[in-house]
């Protein structure tokens, strides 16, 4: 990379400038895209760049980035009149009306570009890139027009964030405060369409609603706030632009656009499974805690109950005993209890258990909800008393202190639940 | 909260008997309103005349075409004939003195945004385009945030509310809104009686400040107690006046009973003769 390094830098300088470019708006604007839940309407704008391009060319036979732009700006602007008018005359839905006006302006590219190809000359050559891109014929014309468009399309997002975010939220309310809600919608569409120009020569039509929706669902996952979001966004597009065009420029024979989509993909992946809060494995993990708690508690609660029928409440009872109350196995009572056991809620002998003053307490504390519970389905939903253990069993995990006070207040603080049993009292159980 | 509304509108010890025709125009006056998606009718031949200073419950079986008549009012549906005045003047005259609360269900509330933000969206008719709201829009979306008793849940992302809560959100930011009309859909529906205790307590304070509110409303029981008058619909409409006079079992029955025979082969009836009928 010493002779021809200057040559590989400036191609690849190009290639990189435009796929973050291209990165950077699409993230941007493509969060608009997904909150609205238009994402199939971007593919479908997309592909209907197809034709556009290539009426362009035969129109002006010049192959210079602005007509065939424009092309695919009027194309693009065409395909989503026509979706709204077939929604809107028609018992046609909207999906279908995208899915309809996708295919027929995508095969209509495909005939138009097949038929130029086979025109005598040979300036035709070349317009097959729009169809997946080719980074690496950038040149600076073509970043020129790109960082133009750009610009405008991040600065209309500036200008009208407020507005785009009442569109996207609460389109109704929006119109009600005097918005043109139709206005706004068709300027964000027309922004899309200039996007999906944008796009075309380093990712082309068929891949370009990728660089749109996934960084933006990969954003989504990191943050509650539309405007985090929306850079969030953008700094991933740029990313996967960048690194996806260098990626290209270091590995031959590697095509930039499909690359880009990749590594956006990538991030969307790692974005869906490690996400705090949103995130698959976060989820799990809560889940998981979750079915510990309640393996704990019910552990506890089981000893205690043990003591109540005994009436020893500091009891030792064995591990069969135990082991028959909910089918458990010896090996998972011992898995349960060993946190308890770190906790001082409960003390071992040999494999026998028993509750120590800590864990009386807050055994008492869970038998309580669930008494409690008992009673309130009893009484005021009048199920009979043989129905209302089991979803007592769920509520005693579930119900928070301040709940299962207000409940026994309601309730008139009963003594026995409706299976005749002690409800204990929150004051004995402090004592 | 803005004081010049109060004075031109003096509250009221309690709801007048009549409409005031000449001096003070009814703060909302539907006329012969015709509303029709497709084909089909929705709303028929509507005259509504409501008072300025009530609190007013519209009432009706599902598809009765409550809703759309809020939302005709709002100018978001064009009515087929008839027409529309808030105070005396066309909607689009007096849009900033008409507040809206959509139905709940009608938003996607897994969106990326705050309680306290929802709310500023009430101001962003006075923010007006291109900017963002300021300090005080924040303050005072705030402030509507306290009035419903949530003010503590301002930073929380929506769908971590309750249903409750997110209503309670829904009426702060008509709240902020500042509007002498409030025009509610359900605001009742599916809250938990913590929220139906606050949104009863902001309709009695809002009729205190003599403001208007016409809400639509499904618990019929509840009708004479939080409301002044009705408005009793079912595609056409059946009765309209102050609660005492007007929610009578005749006239429920004549709302919600047999609405699939007698109403809709009247319509139809109607439907056909009208260009006749119509002198």
């Amino acid at each position: 990379m010493t002779e021809g390094g200057i040559v590989i830098s400036y191609t690849l300088w190009n290639v990189l400038a435009g796929s973050t470019i291209l990165g950077v708006t699409g993230g941007v604007l493509g969060c608009f895209t997904l909150l609205r839940r238009q994402s199939l309407l971007g593919d479908a704008l997309a592909h209907a760049a197809l034709p556009g391009v290539c009426v362009a060319f035969l129109l002006t036979g010049s192959k210079s980035p602005l007509p065939l732009l424009l092309g695919a700006l009027a194309a693009g602007v065409a395909g989503s009149l026509l979706i709204l008018s077939i929604v809107r005359w028609s018992r046609v839905k909207e999906d279908s009306a995208i899915g309809i006006i996708l295919s027929v302006f995508f095969g209509l590219g495909i005939v138009l570009l097949t038929r130029i190809q086979q025109l005598p000359g040979g300036n035709q050559s070349g317009l097959d890139k729009f169809l997946f891109g080719q980074a690496a014929s950038l040149v600076a014309s073509d970043l020129a027009v790109m960082g133009t468009l750009s610009l405008a399309v991040l600065a209309a997002v500036v200008l009208l964030f407020k507005e785009w975010k009442l569109l996207a939220f609460d389109r109704t309310f929006g119109a009600s405060l005097g918005y043109p809600m139709r206005g706004l919608e068709i300027g964000l569409t027309c922004l899309l369409v200039v996007v999906v120009v944008v796009g075309l020569q380093t990712v082309g039509v068929v891949l370009m609603v990728a660089t749109l929706v996934t960084p933006a669902a990969a954003a989504r996952q990191w943050t509650d706030r539309l405007s985090v979001m929306t850079v969030l966004s953008g700094a991933i597009g740029g990313i996967s632009g960048a690194s996806g065009a260098i990626a290209s420029g270091l590995v031959s024979h590697l095509p930039t656009g499909p690359t880009i989509v990749l590594v956006a993909s990538a991030m969307l992946v790692v974005s869906l499974l490690f996400a705090p809060n949103r995130g698959l494995l976060w989820a799990a993990l809560r889940e998981r805690r979750f079915t510990a708690r309640i393996r704990r508690e019910n552990l506890l609660k089981d000893v205690y109950l043990f003591g109540e029928r005994g009436g020893g409440r500091f009891e030792f009872v064995s591990r069969p005993a135990l082991m028959g109350e909910r089918g458990l196995g010896g090996a998972e009572i011992e898995r349960h209890s060993l946190p308890l056991l770190r906790a001082g809620l409960l003390e071992r002998f040999g494999d026998a258990l028993r509750l120590t003053p800590a864990g009386l307490v807050e055994a008492e504390r869970l038998v309580r909800k669930h008494r409690l519970w008992e009673v309130y389905l009893t009484r005021r939903l009048e199920l009979p008393p043989d129905h209302v253990h089991r979803d007592a069993e769920a509520m005693e995990h579930a119900l928070s202190e301040a709940a299962v006070d207000d409940l026994d207040e309601m309730l008139g603080f009963p003594e026995v639940d409706p299976h005749g049993r002690r409800i204990p009292r929150r004051e004995k159980a402090e004592t | 909260m803005n004081p010049t509304h109060a004075a031109e509108q003096p509250a009221r010890e309690t709801p007048g008997p009549a409409i005031e025709p000449t001096e003070a125009p009814p703060a909302l006056e539907v006329h012969d309103l015709t509303v029709a998606y497709r084909t089909q009718p929705v709303l028929w031949d509507v005259d509504v005349a409501l008072p300025a200073g009530r609190l007013t419950a519209v009432v009706g079986p599902n598809g009765a075409g409550k809703s759309t008549l809020l939302k005709a009012v709002l100018g978001l549906v064009k009515p087929t004939t008839g027409w529309v005045k808030v105070f005396g003047a066309p909607y689009a005259e007096k849009r900033s003195w008409v507040g809206y609360v959509p139905q709940r269900e009608s938003v996607d509330w897994d969106f990326p945004t705050s309680a306290l933000d929802v709310v500023t969206m009430g101001l962003y008719g006075q923010v007006g385009w291109f900017r963002r709201p300021s300090r005080t829009h924040v303050a005072t979306a705030l402030e509507c945030l306290d009035k419903l008793g949530i003010k503590d849940l301002a930073g929380r992302q929506i769908s971590q509310l309750s249903g409750g809560q997110q209503q309670r959100v829904f009426l702060a930011r008509a709240l902020a809104q500042d509007a002498r009309l409030y025009l509610m859909d359900e605001p009742f529906a599916g809250v938990d009686a913590t929220t139906e205790r606050a949104i009863f307590a902001l309709l009695k304070e809002l009729r205190r400040e003599g403001r208007t509110v016409v809400a639509v409303h499904h618990d019929l029981p509840t009708v004479p107690e939080y409301f002044d008058s009705v408005v009793l619909l079912n595609m056409r409409l059946v009765a309209s006046g102050p609660v005492a006079t007007t929610f009578t079992q005749e006239n429920l029955q004549q709302t919600y009973g047999g609405r699939l025979t007698t109403l809709s082969q009247a319509a139809e009836a109607l439907l056909h003769r009208r260009p006749v009928d119509k002198k």
